[in-house]
């Protein structure tokens, strides 16, 4: 089954740009890649630029209104996202726990729908 | 009719958790069980109970499982179930007699109780599941309207398969958080039914017993686990006062009023054999330690002779498991027998803010208030409880505890 793993935190939580423990995230994400791919559960994965340059659209209408700003103004945002193929809900929540921003975000995992 | 109802429901959870291996499917498991019961009560009752009822069961669920699956639209999609439960068909049917069916109850309960199901909605699907009871019953039990219930069912078993929660046991490393989830639903609805939070039942024995019977399932197949065994012991040991918590006229009697002869005594030696080996283990858990405190309680003769020191001392070993002020606020009703009623007075201030809208914290309150002869304040403190209180026999209970502090007042 594919599931989708969406990475939420708050913006200022978690190491700051620059710092060791920034650069210690960066190698452990770098490592749990690494670690997906020779599972062969790993479908695909970003981080997405900072929530200030989220633009939202809706179309009502006919009409297309644009919005400057995510689609919910919450504390916590995506950040980015991870795609498993895994056999089942424990095991995508196994390779979701391995996510750094875990330790001071959360991760939603979504089975993703399939035709 | 009523014997033949229990002896369905006996084997139910063990053929539903077998069909629902077999066929990936809890609603089909579920319906095709719920055929073969009603099969069982015309057959049964026109030409008696089979000599192997779980068989017989066992085999006419399978039926029309093979049945639902050959008229369902999307057939070619079922192809590989259909496949597996005739091969087993082919299996099983020649011995129906001395056939024991595999025992996979322990699949659908880790399934049933998986963490990421709302413990409302796993309560909901192993009473129906593994229990056997009726979504009506459920519902009556939880005092919710039946479409209420069978909604709740509906999200449980849609989660299960869209979530691929995995039909299985977990894997080592989850094995204890997981058995974790499934013992707290199942001390979900033994306190359901022995401390019902709403309604004028106080206590629904139903759920108090079927909660005993599915940890003494549990505890069958996992008889090394030292918290299932704590869990049941515990279940045991206060159900063995279920009895004796009211009186006649319905009205609530403290644990100090009880008539201790009247305790179910085969239950207590139960329980006490249980913890006493659960604790023999060394792997310490909450259900265990609050299993100790109860049968401290159960072995003490009379209120009076009850070993407050060790219950204080074992509180001390809960609150480090589980640092909650609900807790700490019974071992302070403990100390309060040992201790200077001023020295709990202060204690009980520190946790005043957690516990503002808890209405036991109150009656504790109160009444060392009461032995302090600040009747006023004490009567401030009854008022609020009785106004948080949801319980009509324990509302009625603190009244008339309110009232006898006027009278002393006067």
């Amino acid at each position: 089954m594919k599931y989708i793993a969406l990475i939420y935190a708050a913006e200022n939580a978690g190491p700051q740009y620059d710092t060791d423990e920034f650069n210690q995230m960066i190698t452990e994400y770098g490592s749990i890649t690494e670690r997906y791919e020779k599972d062969g559960v790993l479908l695909g994965g970003d981080a997405l630029q900072d929530v200030n340059t989220a633009t939202t659209i809706s179309v009502r209408n006919g009409k297309t209104e644009i919005i400057d700003g995510p689609f919910a103004e919450t504390k916590e945002q995506l950040g980015g996202y991870y795609l498993f193929d895994c056999e089942n809900l424990d095991q995508a929540l196994k390779y979701a726990a391995m996510i750094p921003s875990a330790k001071y975000g959360r991760v939603e995992v979504r089975p993703v729908m399939e035709y | 009719m009523k014997s033949l109802n229990t002896i369905i429901k006996n084997h139910w959870g063990q053929i539903v958790a077998l069909l629902s291996n077999y066929l990936q499917d809890l609603d089909l498991a579920e319906d095709a069980m719920q055929d073969a019961l009603e099969s069982a009560l015309i057959h049964w009752q026109k030409n008696g109970v089979p000599n192997n009822p779980q068989a017989w069961l066992f085999t006419t669920a399978k039926h029309k499982a093979l049945d639902k699956i050959r008229r369902a639209q999307n057939f070619s999609c079922k192809q590989q179930q259909y496949q597996q439960l005739l091969e087993l068909d082919t299996q099983t049917d020649t011995k129906e007699d001395d056939f024991a069916i595999p025992d996979e109850r322990l699949r659908l309960i880790f399934t049933c109780c998986h963490p990421a199901i709302d413990s409302s909605v796993s309560v909901a699907l192993t009473l129906r599941l593994l229990g056997g009871l009726t979504t009506q019953e459920i519902a009556k039990a939880f005092l919710l309207k039946t479409e209420t219930m069978a909604q709740r069912m509906v999200r449980g078993k849609r989660k299960i398969k869209q979530a691929g929660i995995a039909y299985k046991i977990p894997e080592k490393e989850d094995f204890p958080q997981r058995l974790d989830a499934v013992l707290k639903v199942l001390y979900l609805i033994f306190n359901e039914g022995y401390a019902a939070s709403c309604g004028d039942k106080p206590i629904r024995h139903k759920l108090c017993d079927e909660a005993i019977r599915l940890t003494q399932i549990l505890f069958k197949i996992c008889p090394q686990e030292a918290e299932v065994k704590g869990l049941l012991a515990l279940m045991l040991l206060h159900d063995s006062r279920k009895k004796v918590r009211y009186n006649q006229q319905g009205e609530f009697v403290p644990l100090e009023q009880q008539d201790r002869n009247l305790w179910n005594k085969d239950q207590i030696e139960q329980g006490i054999q249980l913890v006493q080996s659960a604790l023999k283990q060394k792997q310490l858990g909450s259900y265990q330690i609050q299993a100790a405190i109860s049968a401290l309680h159960c072995e003490a003769s009379d209120f009076e002779e009850t070993d407050w020191h060790q219950i204080v001392l074992l509180y001390d070993e809960l609150l480090k498991i589980n640092p909650s002020a609900i807790i700490k606020l019974n071992q302070l009703m403990a100390l309060s027998h040992i201790a200077s009623v001023q020295q709990v007075l202060n204690q009980l201030s520190f946790i005043d803010d957690e516990l503002l809208k808890y209405h036991p914290f109150y009656v504790v309150k109160a009444e060392l208030l009461v032995k302090v002869k600040q009747y006023d304040k004490a009567k401030t403190c009854f008022k609020k409880a009785i106004t948080l209180c949801h319980n009509t026999t324990i509302k009625n209970h603190l009244s008339k505890k309110l009232k006898t502090i006027k009278d002393c007042n006067a």
